[in-house]
């Protein structure tokens, strides 16, 4: 009786399935992911999560069909009767050429993730002296925004307009944002979702993170650290809006909240409020 | 409960048995402890603690000392500190304990030496603060079930957020190692006990205790941190957040202890044959698992402690007003956590690759390349604590640094598959409900195991971070690896253990109930954080209900599941009471092969092994080991 | 059978037991929360009344707490609720009797008000913008609706300070008096700005993280 060729068999089922699979999620499924196109970095991440989905849709169904596979051609057809198997321990060049598989795929992803943080920061929290800093779009200069968490509110800080305080958010069009986000009391973190900005919050400490705005748009913050009671209250929403639009915004702000931001402690990077311990 | 039939029971009075040590008189001096320290935690003076405490309306140091004094009645009511005293004395060694308790159920609900009852109280135990676990997690989801009205408050939600973490995490660490590697150690090394017995007792104790210090939270109003407990967050919290550490300090302590032990058996107690290359690989498993936990724990016991010290003497470790840091507590958890999330992993990598061979009746493929999967595993894990500070702000210029260690961690993993998919390639492949946990282990770990991809890469974890996804993702390796491989060793030894089979329908209801409300529950948490909601919320914008209450509802499912399974337990093993076969499985494992029950000294001639831990696919007839009456000397594979 | 009949015993009572205690755990734990108050009609709309103190009852739970009250009008009927049930879409006015002394803001910011209707509220009788933050002894606050009232406290030598609530409008208070539009239906959490939990870590436990003392809910209905 002729043997039959199981591993051929196996290949065949996994090509036909997974290439249009991976198809499918790389063409179709994929770019049209949250958190959409509305800035850079979250253009970049729908990118980076395209090409993560298409390897994982490899590895998946590799390891799927191979299981599928094996349950149904190896089960034993009559349990009634225990039959032995074939007494194989091994194979040293299989292993030996799944260590390197599974050691290219990792390098692959760990090259692949080092390049592009490399390249903007990806628009997470870099710490108080960022190495991925993205260039700002020709003539335009980086506008700073500190984000200052506590519990439960964010405010936001323009130190280039008077480091004028207010709960509220709005950045213009076209430009290199740059937030630095600390906390006056325990852990938070800012996740601005559509900006694909994410950075922890942590009391006396300046994390920076960058997004770089295309055109006008509407996000979501949301607090994505637990920090106690309000977490799940902690959130508001800001726009991305043209630079007239923007100018006049933040001059209404510096006329409503100008009587407070006397009151305020100098613009700086991290702030130890009083008290800050016992009452 | 009890497996082993009842030979010569004294016959006085319950009454009179319930006197002495035992869990009841641990209980009464738990209580008396407790009240005692929480009057002397009352009573000590110093202005400036007072001064806070008054303030606060409570007294940190009264409820420690509270906790400390009781657990101490606890354990001496359980008799512990009779053998070290009667030692101190003079007296000469005994193992009174296994030996005078050796009969009759009480010896469940008090101090035994016996690995195999301790093993009993163990999945006993643990199991019950699993199903109080899984309560919290199932009104947990009928909160989510509305975007914005409240079923409980804001901090019951958290509290419960926090207790259903902190219990699964603290107490189902050792729901493979309590239960099964203390039955199956010493049998499978071919000794008679664990290397000490008393240690081993101790750690089941402590871990019962922890269970009842958590609990008690609620009278203090809970805690609203989490199972990750950050700091300063958990130094604002009321007298609740003091049951969170000392739950963790107690599970931490039992932990390092059972670690340590089990390491200590492995090492210095097997039998002649047993050499380290013919170690079953379950052994394997739980010796990898050992060793991270005896350098893990102490990493929680000590940040738990300085936690502790902020709350009670005013220490500033964590407030960053006074010189701390709240990266600090940060680092040390999680150089404590991702071991954590091994230990958890590990004990479920031996017992797949343990149950494999059996159900494909081949020999494990590739046994010492399964080996090194598990060496590289705990030796990475050891590297990659600060993914979890990714978004931290803190070094991040080791990020590429700890994004390589974290994905390299998968190339270890990965052997444990290797090995996995070797070891079905041309089986004769048997569907038994063991083997068809064991093949939802390899479906959900490897859904698990992908996903963090998403994480371990720092661009795409910018999204995924804090969020429902890697929520999602931890679930699909801990739940997916660390229980379904649990309820895998339950259907493959429990009938062993207790000498009563499952109900098979019943089995088979739960098995797939589970897997597919499982995967009901936790995939469609991937979309969730995906679009945009973060962990631990109350709230969530009204676009994320539909999602939620497909997954309340599946989760629902799943712990009707789970009571599923509670019915044919109850059923199975208290009331039909069908007796299990001596090996259901034809395994040629040594457990398989010793009497019914298992005697109290487990071997009465202690054997050799052949050095073949999986001769399977061979004609060997299995060596009938010591203790049934046959040859005491395993005889060698195939000269039979 | 004698064995099946003490196993089956056992089991109901061991199930009993559990349910029991889970049924507790549900009822007691989880499903406190505090109650709530509704405003009174007036003839110029709803009409809330609010008092804060320094401690809470001495019979409540946790008499040292800061804590919020509803009160009537001439602060004499003193309800422990923080859940403030008012109707959607309307002018609600609102008189806060602080009988709390200053501890001073952790953000500046929240020294100035927002939110209230005609952009300004009354402290004593004095229509002001917001206060120096130094002062305050807790904020009324509504992030969802971006309300904001700062709450003067009463200075540190001041005569007859209250301690414990109730407290009558004799002892030292200041009455702070706003009106503001309320948002559609649904839950609004409110909560205090102040660090004013006094014992604990950046005052910003106990109370602070416990509703039904420095936070709760404005029901919209």
């Amino acid at each position: 009786m002729k043997e039959v060729n199981h591993f051929r068999r196996f290949l065949l089922w996994y090509l036909a399935t997974t290439i249009p699979l991976t198809l499918i999620v790389v063409l179709v499924l994929a770019p049209g992911m949250p958190p959409g196109n509305g800035t850079v970095q979250a253009s970049a991440v729908v990118a980076d999560n395209t090409v993560f989905l298409g390897v994982a849709s490899v590895i998946f169904m590799a390891v799927l069909v191979y299981f599928v596979y094996s349950l149904i051609a190896f089960r034993e057809r009559n349990p009634s009767v225990v039959t032995e198997g074939p007494a194989i321990r091994g194979h040293p060049q299989i292993q030996l050429w799944w260590i390197v598989v599974t050691m290219g795929i990792v390098l692959f992803l760990t090259a692949y993730g080092t390049i592009r943080l490399l390249e903007g920061g990806s628009g997470g929290g870099q710490g108080p002296n960022p190495i991925a800093v993205p260039s700002p779009p020709a003539g335009t200069k980086p506008l700073q925004v500190q984000v200052i968490a506590q519990q439960w509110q964010f405010t936001y800080r323009y130190p280039a307009y008077g480091g004028v305080e207010t709960p509220s958010i709005e950045i213009p069009t076209n430009t290199l944002v740059e937030f630095h986000v600390t906390s006056l009391d325990v852990i938070h973190s800012f996740w601005a979702y559509q900006l694909n900005v994410k950075a922890d919050a942590n009391p006396g400490v300046d994390n920076i993170a960058y997004a770089q705005t295309k055109g006008p748009l509407f996000f979501n913050v949301r607090c994505s650290e637990l920090c106690g009671l309000w977490h799940g209250y902690m959130f508001n929403s800001g726009r991305v809006v043209p630079r007239a639009q923007f100018a006049s915004w933040i001059a209404l702000q510096q006329r409503q909240f100008g009587a407070a931001r006397r009151s305020l402690p100098p613009y700086t990077r991290q702030y130890f409020p009083t008290p800050l311990r016992r009452g | 409960m009890s497996a082993i039939a009842v030979t010569a029971r004294p016959q006085t009075p319950l009454w009179r048995r319930l006197l002495g040590f035992n869990v009841l008189t641990g209980i009464v001096l738990a209580v008396g402890g407790y009240i005692l320290g929480h009057f002397i935690g009352d009573h000590i003076h110093g202005s400036n603690l007072n001064y806070y405490s008054a303030q606060a309306g409570q007294n940190d140091i009264a409820i420690f000392l509270g906790y400390l004094l009781g657990v101490v009645g606890f354990l001496v009511g359980l008799g512990f500190a009779n053998y070290p005293l009667r030692r101190m004395l003079g007296h000469p060694p005994t193992l009174a304990e296994k030996e005078s308790e050796a009969h009759g159920t009480l010896r469940y609900f008090s101090l035994s030496t016996d690995h195999k009852v301790v093993a009993m109280q163990y999945l006993v135990g643990i199991g019950f603060f699993f199903f109080v676990g899984g309560l919290n997690a199932m009104l947990i989801r009928t909160e989510l079930l509305q975007p914005n009205t409240h079923v409980f408050g804001a901090n019951q939600y958290l509290t419960l957020v926090g207790m259903h973490g902190t219990m699964m995490m603290g107490m189902m660490t050792s729901s493979i190692l309590g239960p099964f590697a203390n039955w199956l150690l010493p049998l499978m090394l071919g000794t008679r006990r664990m290397a000490f017995p008393r240690v081993e007792a101790l750690t089941f104790w402590l871990l019962m205790a922890a269970g009842v210090v958590l609990i008690t939270t609620v009278f203090w109003g809970g805690f609203q941190t989490g199972w990750t407990g950050y700091q300063p967050l958990g130094g604002q919290g009321t007298a609740g957040f003091d049951a969170y550490i000392g739950f963790f300090i107690l599970v931490g302590i039992s932990m390092c202890f059972l670690g340590f032990n089990l390491l200590a058996t492995a090492i210095t107690m097997r039998g002649p044959g047993m050499t380290w290359s013919r170690l079953p690989i379950f052994i394997w498993g739980v010796l990898t698992t050992a060793i991270l936990m005896l350098l893990a724990s102490p990493m929680l016991a000590a940040a738990l402690m300085m936690a502790a010290m902020d709350r009670t003497v005013q220490t500033t470790f964590f407030d960053p007003g006074y010189g701390g840091s709240s990266y600090l507590w940060q680092n040390l958890f999680w150089v404590f956590g991702h071991p954590e999330v091994y230990i958890v992993a590990l004990p479920g990598f031996g017992i797949v690759l343990e149950l494999l061979p059996v159900f494909t009746r081949k020999p494990l493929w590739g046994y010492r390349i399964a080996v090194a999967g598990m060496l590289g595993v705990a030796f990475l894990s050891w590297f990659v604590w600060q993914h979890h500070l990714f978004m931290s702000g803190i070094n991040a210029d080791l990020r590429p640094f700890y994004m390589l260690s974290t994905e390299l961690i998968s190339i270890p993993t990965g052997f444990i598959f290797l090995a996995a998919m070797g070891t079905l390639w041309r089986g004769r492949i048997r569907f038994t409900i063991p083997m068809w946990f064991c093949i939802a282990w390899a479906f959900n770990f490897l859904i698990g195991g992908i996903s963090g991809v998403f994480l371990s890469d720092v661009p795409s974890d910018v999204l995924t971070h804090g969020s429902f996804f890697s929520m999602a993702h931890f679930h699909y390796t801990i739940m997916g690896g660390l229980v379904f491989t649990f309820f895998a060793a339950i259907y493959y030894w429990v009938p062993r253990m207790t000498g009563f089979k499952f109900n098979e329908l019943l089995s088979k209801i739960h098995f797939w109930s589970l897997f597919i409300a499982f995967n009901a529950t936790f995939g469609p948490l991937f979309a969730v954080g995906w679009l945009g909601q973060p962990r631990r919320v109350v709230t969530y914008p009204a676009f994320l209900q539909g999602l939620n209450i497909w997954v309340s509802i599946s989760a629902y499912v799943l712990g009707l599941s789970m009571l599923v399974f509670l019915v044919n337990v109850v059923w199975s093993q208290l009331f039909k009471r069908e007796p299990a076969e001596a090996n259901p499985w034809h395994s040629k494992s040594i457990e398989f092969q010793l009497p019914t029950p298992v005697p109290v000294h487990d071997f009465d001639r202690l054997p050799a092994f052949d050095p073949d831990p999986y001769p399977y696919g061979e004609p060997v007839q299995v060596p009938a080991y010591a203790g049934g009456g046959g040859p005491a000397i395993a005889s060698g594979g195939g000269e039979a | 059978m004698s064995g099946f009949a003490r196993r089956l015993l056992g089991t109901t009572i061991v199930t009993a037991a559990l349910a029991a205690a889970i049924a507790v755990y549900i009822a007691v734990f989880l499903t406190a929360s505090p109650p709530s108050a509704g405003a009174v009609q007036t003839a110029s709309g709803p009409h809330l009344y609010l008092g804060s103190v320094a401690s809470a009852e001495l019979s409540d739970q946790h008499p040292t707490w800061v804590s919020f009250y509803a009160v009537n009008a001439t602060s004499t009927r003193w309800t422990h609720a923080t859940t403030y049930v008012l109707p959607a879409h309307t002018l609600v006015h609102v008189t806060i009797y602080q009988f709390d002394s200053q501890t001073g803001l952790r953000n500046p910011l929240y020294g100035h008000a927002t939110g209230m209707i005609p952009g300004t509220y009354t402290v004593d009788g004095k229509r002001v913008q917001g206060i120096d933050p130094t002062t305050a002894a807790h904020i009324f606050a509504v992030p969802q609706i971006g309300l904001t009232v700062p709450l003067e406290g009463i200075s540190a030598n001041a005569k007859n300070p209250c301690s414990n609530a109730p407290c009558s409008l004799s002892t030292a208070h200041h009455t702070m008096s706003f009106a503001f539009r309320t948002p559609g239906k649904g839950l609004y959490r409110w909560q205090c700005f102040v660090p004013c939990a006094a014992g604990f870590i950046q005052g910003n436990g106990g109370p602070m993280q416990t509703i039904g003392y420095m936070g709760g809910f404005l029901k919209i209905v």
